[in-house]
């Protein structure tokens, strides 16, 4: 097969491919490594120089690439989080995801860009330098998976991996124009995982459509000796065949899809996906979800207070950055001055504040109250509804720069996506349409364990919407 | 606003040396952001727990048996300084 061909097959149509004897394995990983080398967009921080040696061939996965974000540990592979402080470390063992994926027979093709410890929303805050947006190099991808999204997008990888602790699958996958799927909380393993926030942090897939990310996840899921929040999940991952969607009804929570931020690009491309969805069979009904406006406060201080406490473990003595000091709490202090950027150094001290005596009860304590009110009323609109559906992002792609100075701003990027992190349910974001030539992200959510119904609602609109993402895909590699 | 001697106390419990200038941008950074949050203390939440995990998990310990565990040469491969066996550290005493 010609080069161009290869790429633009999704990860199934390959997996036919090869099964077919039309393509192999190692011609398919050539042609994604070669482009993944010549990557222009900075999402790789490393690409595999071969084919893997101990590579299941003979996996349902049949050798097709996968990239990996860097946060993921992977044995003997720099395994960096977008941090300093970890520069060129080496695991000594590969995540359970990523092992699982192996097993099945996925080849990993390369470690990509994120914001340091996934904290961020434009992979700016990444210490290998920003990710550049394919659909406009002049603008962020998102993040913190921003690398894994620019790649998939780019057609520098068939799919990828990331992580979602508050959006940061999904709003990646928004904008740059494909599908990122954030599971129910504890489906997949957390295991070597570099911990940001343990009790939202789930890894998922993104993927050129929707039948990828449910083959992707389907080898994903599973419980773990290593993980006790593991719990796999009680239906094994169909991939979606859905066309229609008569009798569901989507709920449009009114929090969600109104407010100043919310672009009219953006809220239009939205708008005509219902419309789509209603032809599709279903039914539009307003829901409210009244602790929604405070769902980024809760977040903001669950999520670095929880990153205060797993950042703890960066301190010189075992592995990565170790600054010159001559006792050992300077051997701490300088460690952590020299090896951890601004932006984790915000969230250690806002974490930290909202710990330390005197505060807890006002701050993290209420916090975790909040948590509980989102996921009452999530389940409360989920009695009527099948699905929550909102777009994705408030805004497409934005310019490099435009929000590093005021990081609140920078917050705001995940007001619709919080929500769903602090319930643990399951959410998905797919391209509904463009805004000014920038994609637009469409999010369904739906109960915990409920993928299986929310990928068919999914694949179901995405053949209505049939959106176009081979601009982001330069048919000679990134090297044109 | 976040006075510097609480961002500096602050940065002490978080094992973190800051410089002068990050002091201040902090306190500035840290003050807006606080304020944001600071709506969820005007919410009546006196009858609502706190949910600290989301998925019900029952316990799932594994048998207690001992199993092989990371070889010392493998786990002080990455380590930054080593001495007989161990992690060497400066010494806890200043100077």
């Amino acid at each position: 097969m010609d080069v161009n061909e290869i790429i633009e097959l999704s990860a199934a149509a390959a997996i036919a491919a090869i099964e077919r004897g039309d393509l192999d394995a190692a011609e398919l990983f050539s042609a994604y490594r070669l482009r993944a080398e010549a990557d222009e967009l900075n999402a790789f921080t490393w690409v595999a120089e071969h084919l893997p040696a101990d590579m299941h061939a003979d996996g349902p996965l049949r050798g097709v690439p996968l990239a990996v974000k860097d946060l993921f540990c992977t044995a003997g592979i720099p395994s960096q989080s977008g941090s300093k402080i970890l520069e060129g470390y080496l695991p000594p063992y590969t995540a359970t995801s990523v092992a699982r994926l192996q097993d099945a027979g996925a080849a990993v093709l390369g470690k990509t860009n994120q914001d340091e410890f996934a904290m961020g929303s434009s992979n700016e805050n990444s210490a290998y330098g920003p990710v550049l947006n394919p659909w406009d190099r002049g603008r962020v991808p998102g993040g913190s998976s921003g690398g894994s999204a620019a790649a998939v997008a780019a057609g520098l990888a068939p799919w990828a991996l990331g992580t979602d602790t508050g959006g940061s699958i999904r709003q990646p996958a928004a904008l740059c124009g494909i599908v990122g799927l954030k599971p129910t909380y504890g489906t997949v393993s957390r295991y070597g995982m570099i911990a940001f926030a343990s009790s939202l942090d789930q890894a998922g897939p993104l993927t050129r459509d929707v039948t990828d990310a449910a083959l992707l996840y389907r080898h994903m899921v599973g419980t773990d000796p290593n993980d006790a929040t593991a719990v796999g999940h009680r239906e094994e991952i169909r991939l979606p065949t859905a066309e229609r969607l008569d009798g569901l009804r989507l709920g449009v929570p009114t929090e969600l899809t109104t407010g100043e931020g919310l672009e009219p690009g953006v809220m239009a491309a939205f708008e005509a996906t219902l419309a789509t969805a209603r032809g599709l069979g279903a039914t539009i009904e307003e829901c409210s979800l009244h602790s929604a406006p405070h769902a980024l406060s809760a977040y903001y201080v669950i999520a670095p207070a929880e990153a205060s406490s797993n950042l703890a473990r960066f301190d010189g003595v075992r592995y990565g950055l170790r600054a010159p000091a001559d006792d050992l709490v300077s051997l701490y202090t300088n460690t952590r001055h020299d090896g951890f950027g601004a932006e984790v150094k915000r969230r250690i001290l806002i974490g930290t504040y909202a710990l330390s005596s005197g505060y807890y009860d006002a701050y993290y304590g209420r916090a975790q109250k909040v948590r509980t009110l989102i996921a009452r009323e999530f389940a409360s609109v989920f009695e009527r509804c099948d699905f929550v559906v909102t777009p994705t992002s408030p805004g497409v792609a934005f310019e490099l720069g435009a929000k590093t100075a005021d990081p609140l701003a920078m917050y705001l990027n995940d007001s619709f996506t919080v929500p769903m992190s602090l319930a643990g349910i399951p959410a998905i974001s797919i391209p509904c349409g463009l805004s000014d030539g920038l994609p637009v992200g469409l999010q369904l959510a739906g109960p915990a364990f409920s993928e299986n119904r929310m990928l068919d609602a999914a694949h179901a609109l995405e053949q209505a919407i049939g959106f176009d993402g081979s601009p982001a895909r330069t048919p000679t590699g990134a090297a044109s | 606003m976040l006075e510097r001697s609480e961002v500096l106390h602050v940065a002490r419990l978080a094992r973190l040396r800051l410089d002068d200038d990050e002091v201040d941008r902090m306190a500035g950074e840290l003050s807006s952001i606080l304020d944001h949050i600071a709506a969820i203390a005007a919410l009546d939440l006196d009858d609502v727990p706190p949910t600290s995990h989301v998925v019900e998990v029952e316990s799932a310990l594994r048998a207690d048996e001992p199993g092989p565990c990371l070889d010392r040469d493998v786990a002080l491969a990455q380590a930054p300084a080593v001495q007989d066996g161990g992690f060497l550290v400066p010494s806890p005493q200043a100077g």
